[in-house]
């Protein structure tokens, strides 16, 4: 499929490349990722170019790799009025995403201690195959967490009152309705907040290493604010919850596209009206399992607090525990942008892509306002993260919207082949990085060889100029779940 | 084998190919894949069981319930499955009677691997060939 360069970072594919295309395609990547993007990559893109009330362009970002229905790295903004909702453009994990913590904490002090911290995370984090959490709920508590998110997380004593506005839509999304939520989803994910799931979703113990900050202002505003300071980022969504929700409606769309006259170029794309019934019937229950995300990344974090004040004798506000900030990358939200001139509410889809408000939007809350969005992007368990921050060009260029990790370049069997988990511990080992994991298997999947380098797709970020660089992090603690 | 992973499909996820002389043999290969991705199958015991009663419009929605009824017992339950007796009929929608044995999720003993979120419906096939048939899954990591 021929794509055309038409600046530096942007590549697109013409509305006539495909039959059914509404809109063109556009892929960010510098040339060299351009050129490794994988050819799935451009026959999903254009796919979502067809789906109905689709705007401006469907694009992919720098990190984009071939997943299920929407390339990962997707974005798709459609009319409210005339577009559909697609669980297929959000994915299973609704509101998978990253939180970042700050500590008080430098490597030195940290190091010796590494080990043991670790180890403690790990048990009091449960990761791996249908693991539970240890947060035991009734099903109306469960239900008024679905609509409170982390807020009804930290009312019940798990956080601080300053963490909510330390999240984007402060950890709570509205327009949540349990009743569109099936008893399957919820017996699925009663039990699992304050859990990490598997596959590529880990917690880690990182540090700012002195020639890693960009902008010290913005770093500063964050809570970065020494050298060798050690920082907890972790990756993961809303469990089993989220992706029975995204099933039950999976099959339910199937019969409702052909109600609504809607043909598809993959089933994985199925999709209803916005404003049909079962277009918010999803969007509701959809909510549902965000705010869910949203409350198990805070349990998650009252665990990191409670490990941290154990192992360092010391309270957890006092190690200066706090939140620097929490984003979604698998979603979709009603926003507003300028469409050929015109201001139009659209239903934003981010499938493995991070929202990048500029400084003074709105929608930030007042401790960011003038910084803009903190974006935190996760990298491979070998490679490293950043913290990036919004910018007005995403604004115009891409529906408020950046990368969100390193994005794989190889397949899950296939990197098993090239490496044995054992020996990649080791190697990490002897690099200072100290791992545990619920399975080797799963960490020879997550190898960074497996992934494209983080830097690269950071740089192609801030060239086209849709987020720009705060702080590089580096690991040398790893929990893989 | 009556299943293989399939390289480079959907890169982050894990897609299989199932093969049977029948439809039931067809279906007890994908959930044995299914569930290769979870654990080392080796290591799981059928001590316990469960019944299992599905309809579905069509044969392609019947597979796909099938398979996300075994994840969602995966977290519901706690349980994974190892041996599968399935029955399959078609009549003014096809309809599914299973019964399956496997074991609880224990940290300690099972040789876990990876969890499933969910079966998807991206390049989703089951159909008839010369030996029978054969169906093809992404699911989701």
């Amino acid at each position: 499929m021929e794509a055309k360069k038409i600046a530096e970072g942007i590549w697109e594919v013409p509305r006539t490349a495909k039959e059914g295309m509404l809109v063109p395609a556009r892929i960010y990547a510098t040339d060299k990722l351009f050129k490794e993007m994988d050819q799935g990559v451009f026959e999903q893109v254009t796919n979502v170019a067809c789906l109905p009330g689709i705007q401006k362009y469907a694009i992919c970002m720098p990190d984009g790799h071939w997943g299920y229905g929407f390339p990962i790295g997707g974005v798709a903004a459609m009319d409210t009025k005339t577009g559909v909702i697609s669980p297929g453009g959000i994915g299973f994990d609704i509101n998978c995403g990253m939180r970042l913590i700050r500590t008080n904490l430098i490597e030195a002090e940290v190091k010796p201690k590494l080990r043991d911290l670790i180890d403690r995370l790990f048990h009091a984090v449960p990761c791996g195959v249908g693991t539970k959490g240890f947060l035991k709920l009734k099903e109306d508590e469960f239900r008024e967490i679905m609509v409170q998110g982390a807020q009804g997380i930290i009312r019940r004593g798990y956080g601080w009152p300053e963490d909510a506005e330390r999240m984007e839509d402060a950890g709570r999304i509205p327009g949540a309705d349990p009743a569109k939520v099936s008893p399957k989803a919820t017996s699925r994910g009663i039990h699992q907040l304050g859990t990490l799931g598997s596959g590529n979703h880990y917690l880690e113990i990182q540090v700012v290493y002195p020639g890693n900050v960009y902008d010290a202002d913005a770093a500063k505003a964050m809570g970065i604010d020494r050298d060798f300071q050690v920082v907890v980022m972790f990756h993961c969504g809303s469990r089993g919850f989220g992706h029975q929700v995204g099933t039950d409606y999976l099959d339910l769309f199937g019969p409702a596209m052909k109600r609504y006259g809607i043909t598809i170029r993959d089933r994985e794309l199925a999709c209803a009206p916005f404003a049909s019934p079962e277009g918010q019937d999803y969007f509701k229950a959809m909510v549902c399992a965000a705010n869910s995300a949203f409350a198990n990344r805070q349990m998650v974090t009252h665990r990191i607090r409670e490990v941290f004040s154990d192992v360092f004798k010391r309270d957890a506000r006092d190690l200066g525990l706090d939140i620097v900030y929490d984003v979604t990358h698998n979603i979709a939200k009603i926003e507003r942008y300028q469409v050929n001139g015109e201001e139009k509410e659209l239903l934003v889809h981010r499938k493995g892509a991070t929202r990048s408000f500029p400084p003074g939007h709105p929608e930030l809350a007042e401790r960011y306002r003038a910084t803009g969005q903190p974006v935190i992007i996760g990298g491979s368990m070998e490679t490293g993260s950043y913290l990036l921050i919004g910018t007005a060009k995403a604004m115009e260029e891409s529906f408020g919207s950046t990368c969100h990790g390193s994005g794989r370049t190889m397949s899950r069997t296939a990197a098993k082949k090239k490496v044995h988990g054992r020996d990649l511990l080791q190697r990490m080992e002897q690099k200072g990085i100290y791992v545990r994991a619920a399975s080797f298997a799963g960490v020879a999947e997550e190898a960074g060889m497996a992934y494209k380098d983080i830097s690269d797709v950071v740089e192609a970020v801030e060239t086209l100029g849709i987020s720009k660089k705060v702080v590089r992090l580096q690991p040398i603690g790893n929990i893989k779940g | 084998m009556p299943y293989r992973f399939l390289e480079d499909v959907a890169i982050a996820d894990v897609a299989f190919e199932a093969e049977g002389r029948t439809l039931p043999e067809v279906f007890e290969a994908s959930a044995l894949a299914l569930t290769e991705v979870m654990v080392d199958l080796d290591g799981l015991s059928p001590v316990l069981s469960r019944e299992i009663t599905l309809t579905a419009e069509d044969l392609e929605t019947l597979l796909f319930r099938w398979l996300a009824e075994l994840i969602y017992l995966k977290d519901s339950a706690c349980l994974l499955f190892c041996r599968f007796q399935i029955a399959i009929r078609e009549g003014t929608e096809w309809e599914l009677q299973a019964t399956v044995w496997g074991e609880g999720i224990d940290y300690g003993k099972l040789p876990l691997k990876l969890d499933v979120k969910a079966v998807t419906y991206h390049l989703f096939v089951i159909e008839q060939i010369p030996a029978g048939w054969r169906a093809r899954v992404v699911l989701d990591i």
